[in-house]
């Protein structure tokens, strides 16, 4: 405390000069929320990390059963990263519309990311039904049992999304371009991003790496 | 229908359990009764259950802690008792099976549902009091982080009554918690009540970074915010960081146990090692999520009752930081044992011992901030000098256990036992116990009694050490840890006196509960009118005790490192308070279910999931999923005070400290 | 059986010896770890009481300032001097960060070196030819076998005194510790893998062995007797017992492994080569009994 200091007790930082973070005080809502989710973002971010160590640790514990090499088909995979990469091009779109307050065209590129996610999802659930067909499930060796989980809690993270998307269509169409409405489709095309980035990161170490000769 | 649950699942034929469960029931039930006659519970629900006032759901979260407490205590001193009876040829009054569970129930109740809660009800509380602001950033989702907690409480003592717990140790090591060698419910009910709990920890690290970063009274820098606002950031950040490795090691046992995955299993080519090396990841930043904020309550009660500033204020950020990154590379000091190798030990080893740098310094710094003080030895100072002779040892020991030489000796011994609990009832309870009484009057308006508080911190403090330092001896004789029994007749004076340490201890819990009573039945004679009791130095003081649900009627202005201080000396000096501002309608949360009946539908969900009763599963994550979107499409979530109540209140405020201050200036 | 460093640590044990001496008051107990009866246990007995003297070096007057300061500068003691406003200094911080460095350098150096020196896989320097021991845990007892001797004891250890032990450590079910507290060193004994100890013990007599990580209901029993004999009486040892009719088969191994507890000590004649290995690597003996008695843990 400085003496110039000492008697200004008071409401001296209205107006007065911005000296550094937080000097004017709690930031508003339309901060406060999506830093939030951002840090959520973060976490989950986390979780992924912890389930690529996972995966990477395990991979190569097929105990005696099929290899990366032998099951994954990069045709199928790439179809399912189009789509996925699509979807958060048409949610970028949703945004742009929002913002602009058109009802309409948001609804309606929020469905196609929707469908798209849904594309995918039918695109994964594919591929895992074969892969239990063909008796390399989650069961048969420690690499499976990370492959199915590492790339299913991913499809898990699309599903809740996609119920997301649905809730927020509903809300948007109901309630109008609120700030709060507005607020929680941010926070949703945060969400879809970084599941987009997340599968970027499973396309590369899973897949690509994966099929390696 | 109910999937494994039958009447076989209640135990009839074990005494100490039942007896034990029915009394519990009897009490929930007697209390409920009690307080509908009383006509509370209407005041109850809307004051504290739905509430989103951050000093409510800090309350709660320490009646959580405190309860389970004495269920901790409980199984401590059922451990202790069967280790001094079971020795040669006698096997006790626990068969294996029942002592398993108690000590695994044990350290996960004391780690999860006590000295969490206690830590987040404490930064819950005095949190955004000290920034200076009106609420966390995220108010309701504080509400439901506390739910979501006392759910997984919930079902841990469950436990009891239906069905049995883990009897794998706290931390559930595969291969022995896999399905194979555990096949009943106690680790499901183990994985399933940290599943969601762990769930409520993220939203709690989440909401007050969110809240530290982003909403601070204006002037509140970063190098202004109080030490315990600093420690409180690192815990969140390392509960951010640390409790999703938790939730994805805690999936893939439940994975393996539930769908026959292969992750830790010994065949399926699982690896258990790497079950140890995830829980480590998240479970040594956990002790720093623990005993960093325990450091920051030391830090406001050193400054306070040492009238002086704290020293080295930049230097204990500093410090808090160092300690926040390092402690995410240490964990493999966990398991020197498994046989890693020379340069991991060594690396892991001198890792951990660094450590050991910012938190040596953080004692120094205590040390010069009574220098030159004036010290006033109200009971938490007496926690922060207990606190420092004992932590200091506790310190040592750890370090010697950090070198991986020294740990190929004591590893899993009695000497890891007596080390640990060194630094957690050294550090983290004493803490516990000193914020308790610093911030008792901020929360309800009057004092702890300061007799029986003194008294409280002796049976602590020499309970602890009658009841550990016996361990460090056992420790160096070669007894280990998780003993049900005790092969060697010849440490039986040792674990009597660490039985008596327990009960000493056992009698500062009992002496908390009579001193709580007391106080309140004498609370008359020891209302806090001024709002600041201790004479204190941030802005928790600055409003009245207890606070107004919106905490200030303006946001205070900072000022320098001691916004309150700063404040107040001014006020005292020039003999006036500053001039009166012009009072806005303020906007606060709404109180809301949404918290207890998600984590209702969490209990039940969970319970199904434990019991493998799908369809009541779905239905519970169908009605958390319903509640959340009714949530969601509530138009209102704020309600406004008229200012004409702010503006009141405020007036009402002011006359009592400008009587206040002005008493003391004429005393100065 | 010095390497340099252990001799460098001995050096500064004699300099802290005397307040070793006063700190540990129980390093005058004659039992466990504080008592070793070899090489290994004895270095780290050295190691544990000098790091613990030179902490204490800085603890104790941290501790004495602690009580001091806060005495002397209680509310009531008129001559000392209030300083409202003294909260920093140079020359303070520059110590305490100096202090807590220093020693933590000290004992990181500590650490490096006894780190290396001690290394459990790290074959001991000895001219005497040493004893390989391959050590099973079951549910809940130990399983010896002596690969070059062709026999295997449950729950006793015998070893030849002053002879170097190059222990291989694998589980059958759950992880165990295996440890003799007064030999040194433990580790874990892991299913499916293998991990490797070296120790040896000097002196002869009958020690407390144990198994020191938690590994379910029968844990408490799965102790053993470590007996440390002159090398020609564990000749003869290893002679009689090869005349005991016992043998280790796959049959009697799937007996053995059932879950028990507080087993006597006994002793196989003759053991199947490779038992080991197929526990390490596929947790039991190649015939596999219709599926191992996969362990009922009580209800």
């Amino acid at each position: 405390m400085t003496a110039s200091e000492a008697p200004a007790i008071g409401l001296t930082h209205v107006g007065s000069e911005d000296t550094g973070l937080g000097h004017r005080g709690p930031e508003s809502k339309s901060i406060v929320v999506p830093y939030g989710f951002w840090l959520f973002v973060l976490s989950d971010m986390v979780l992924f990390s912890a389930l690529f160590a996972t995966y990477a640790s395990l991979a190569h514990a097929t105990d005696g059963g099929p290899t990366s090499n032998q099951l994954f088909d990069r045709n199928l995979v790439a179809i399912e990263t189009m789509a996925l990469l699509l979807s958060s091009f048409t949610c970028g779109l949703a945004m742009i519309v929002a913002k602009r307050g058109n009802m309409k065209w948001t609804l309606g590129w929020l469905l196609v990311t929707g469908l798209l996610g849904f594309v995918f999802l039918f695109i994964e659930l594919y591929e895992f039904a074969s892969m239990i067909g063909e008796g390399a499930g989650p069961q048969r060796s420690a690499f499976l049992s990370a492959f199915f989980t590492l790339v299913g809690c991913h499809g898990a993270h699309v599903t809740v999304g996609l119920l997301w998307i649905g809730t927020m269509m509903a809300q948007i169409w109901s309630k109008g371009f609120r700030e709060h409405i507005m607020r929680r489709l941010l926070c949703l095309s945060v969400f879809w991003h970084a599941l987009d980035i997340i599968w970027v990161a499973i396309f590369t170490i899973v897949y690509l790496i994966g099929t390696l000769p | 229908m109910f999937g494994k649950l039958t009447w076989d699942a209640i135990p009839f034929d074990e005494p100490i359990p039942l007896v034990t469960s029915l009394v519990v029931i009897l009490a929930v039930v007697g209390t409920g009764i009690w307080v509908w006659r009383k006509g509370w519970w209407p005041a109850l629900w809307h004051g504290y259950i739905t509430s989103t006032d951050h000093k409510k759901i800090g309350i709660m979260y320490i009646v959580l802690a405190l309860l389970m407490l004495v269920r901790g205590f409980a199984d401590a001193i059922m451990m202790r008792a069967q280790q001094s009876l079971a020795i040669g040829a006698s096997q006790g009054y626990l068969p294996p099976d029942h002592y398993n569970q108690i000590f695994s129930a044990h350290g996960t109740i004391m780690i999860f549902f006590v000295a969490m809660p206690f830590v987040i009800g404490f930064m819950n509380f005095a949190v955004p009091l000290q920034l200076g602001v009106r609420d966390v950033a995220f108010p309701t989702m504080n509400n439901v982080s506390f739910w979501l907690t006392a759910s997984g409480a919930l079902l841990v003592n469950l436990s009891l009554f239906i069905g049995e717990f883990a009897r794998t140790g706290w931390l559930a090591f595969p291969p022995l918690s896999e399905k194979e060698f555990s096949p009943g419910v106690g680790v499901d009910y183990y994985l399933v009540a940290l599943q969601i709990s762990g769930v409520g920890t993220l939203l709690t690290g989440v909401n007050f970074v969110t809240t530290i970063l982003k909403t601070r009274a204006p002037g509140m820098s970063y190098l202004r915010m109080p030490v315990f606002c600093w420690t409180s950031l690192a815990s969140n950040l390392l509960i951010i960081a640390a409790f999703p490795v938790l939730t994805v090691t805690l999936a893939l046992l439940m994975l393996d146990r539930y769908l026959g995955f292969h992750f830790f299993t010994n065949d399926g080519g699982g690896n258990s090692m790497l079950y140890m090396n995830l829980i480590w990841v998240w479970g040594h930043p956990e002790v720093y999520i623990l005993v960093l904020p325990a450091f920051g309550i030391f830090s406001e009660v050193a400054a306070t009752f040492s009238g002086k500033p704290l020293f080295g204020y930049r230097s204990m950020v500093f410090a808090t930081l160092a300690i926040c990154i390092i402690s995410f590379c240490v964990w493999l000091h966990h398991f020197f044992t498994m046989g890693a190798g020379a340069n991991v030990n060594a690396i892991f080893g001198i890792a951990s011992m660094i450590i050991g740098i910012p938190t040596g310094v953080k004692i120094y710094n205590w040390l010069f901030t009574m220098y030159g003080g004036r010290v006033r030895f109200n009971v938490p100072m007496y926690y922060l000098i207990g606190f420092m002779l004992t932590f200091v040892l506790g310190g040592l020991t750890g370090v010697l256990l950090a070198i991986p030489a020294v740990d190929f000796l004591v590893h899993n011994s009695l000497f890891l036992v007596a080390h640990f609990h060194h630094v957690i009832i050294g550090g983290v309870v004493f803490a516990i116990m000193a914020g308790y009484t610093y911030w008792f009057p901020k929360a309800f308006g009057f004092t702890l009694d300061e007799r029986l508080g003194k008294a409280i911190f002796w049976c602590w403090f020499i309970g602890f050490h009658l009841a550990f330092m016996p361990l460090y001896v056992l420790g160096f004789w070669g007894a280990t840890r998780r003993m049900q029994h005790i092969p060697d007749a010849s440490w039986a004076p040792w674990l009597n006196v660490a039985f008596f340490g327990a009960a000493i201890i056992g009698l500062g819990i009992a002496l908390t509960v009579v001193q709580l009573l007391y106080s309140i039945k004498t609370r008359d004679q020891r209302r806090d009118v001024t709002g600041d009791p201790w004479d204190g130095r941030t802005l928790e003081w600055l409003t009245l005790s207890p606070p107004p649900h919106y905490n200030f009627a303006v946001l205070p202005d900072v000022h320098g490192e001691e916004a309150y201080w700063t404040r107040k000396q001014t006020a005292i000096k020039e003999d006036r308070l500053i001039d009166e501002p012009n009072y806005q309608p303020i906007e606060m949360p709404i109180d809301t279910p949404t918290g207890v009946i998600c984590a209702l539908f969490a209990s039940i969900c969970g319970f199904a999931v434990i019991w493998h009763i799908w369809w009541l599963a779905i239905l519970g994550l169908i009605g958390a999923f319903a509640i959340f979107v009714w949530y969601a499409w509530q138009d209102e979530h704020e309600h406004i005070i008229p200012v004409d109540e702010v503006r009141e209140n405020a007036r009402e405020r002011r006359r009592i400290r400008m009587e206040h201050l002005h008493s003391l200036s004429q005393s100065t | 059986m010095v390497p340099r460093s252990r001799a460098g640590l001995r050096f500064l044990g004699g300099k802290t010896g005397l307040l070793a001496g006063l700190a540990v008051p129980l390093a005058a107990c004659n039992r466990g770890i504080l008592d070793p009866v070899g090489p290994v246990g004895g270095a780290e007995k050295t190691i544990l009481i000098n790091s613990t003297a030179i902490m204490l070096a800085i603890i104790i007057p941290t501790m004495l300032a602690t009580v001091a300061f806060a005495w002397w500068f209680r509310r009531g003691n008129n001559k000392a001097e209030y300083r409202p406003d003294w909260e920093y200094s140079g020359a303070i911080e520059m110590v305490v960060w100096g202090i807590p460095v220093l020693t933590i350098m000290l004992l990181g150096g500590i650490t490096w070196i006894s780190s290396h020196d001690l290394e459990p896989s790290k074959p001991l320097d000895s001219p005497v030819k040493p004893l390989t021991v391959e050590v099973v845990s079951l549910d809940w007892k130990w399983l010896f076998i002596y690969p070059d001797q062709g026999v295997a004891t449950v729950n006793q250890l015998v070893v030849p005194a002053g002879t170097p032990l190059n222990l291989k450590l694998t589980s059958a079910t759950v992880w165990n510790s295996f440890f003799v507290p007064q030999f040194g060193s433990m580790i874990y004994t892991m299913p499916r893998m293998t991990t490797r100890l070296n120790l040896q013990a000097d002196r002869q007599g009958i020690y407390d062995g144990l198994s020191s990580h938690f590994s379910g209901d029968g844990f408490p029993g799965m102790q053993f007797k470590a007996h440390v004999v002159p090398p020609e009486q564990f000749a003869a040892w290893a002679n009689g017992a090869r005349s005991n009719g016992l043998a280790l088969d796959a049959k009697s191994y799937a007996d053995l492994s059932k879950p028990s507890s507080y087993v006597k000590p006994m002793t196989y004649g003759t053991v199947t080569p490779g038992l080991f290995n197929a526990i390490a690597t596929k947790g039991g003996p190649p015939p596999l009994p219709p599926v191992p008695p996969a362990t009922e843990q009580g209800g």
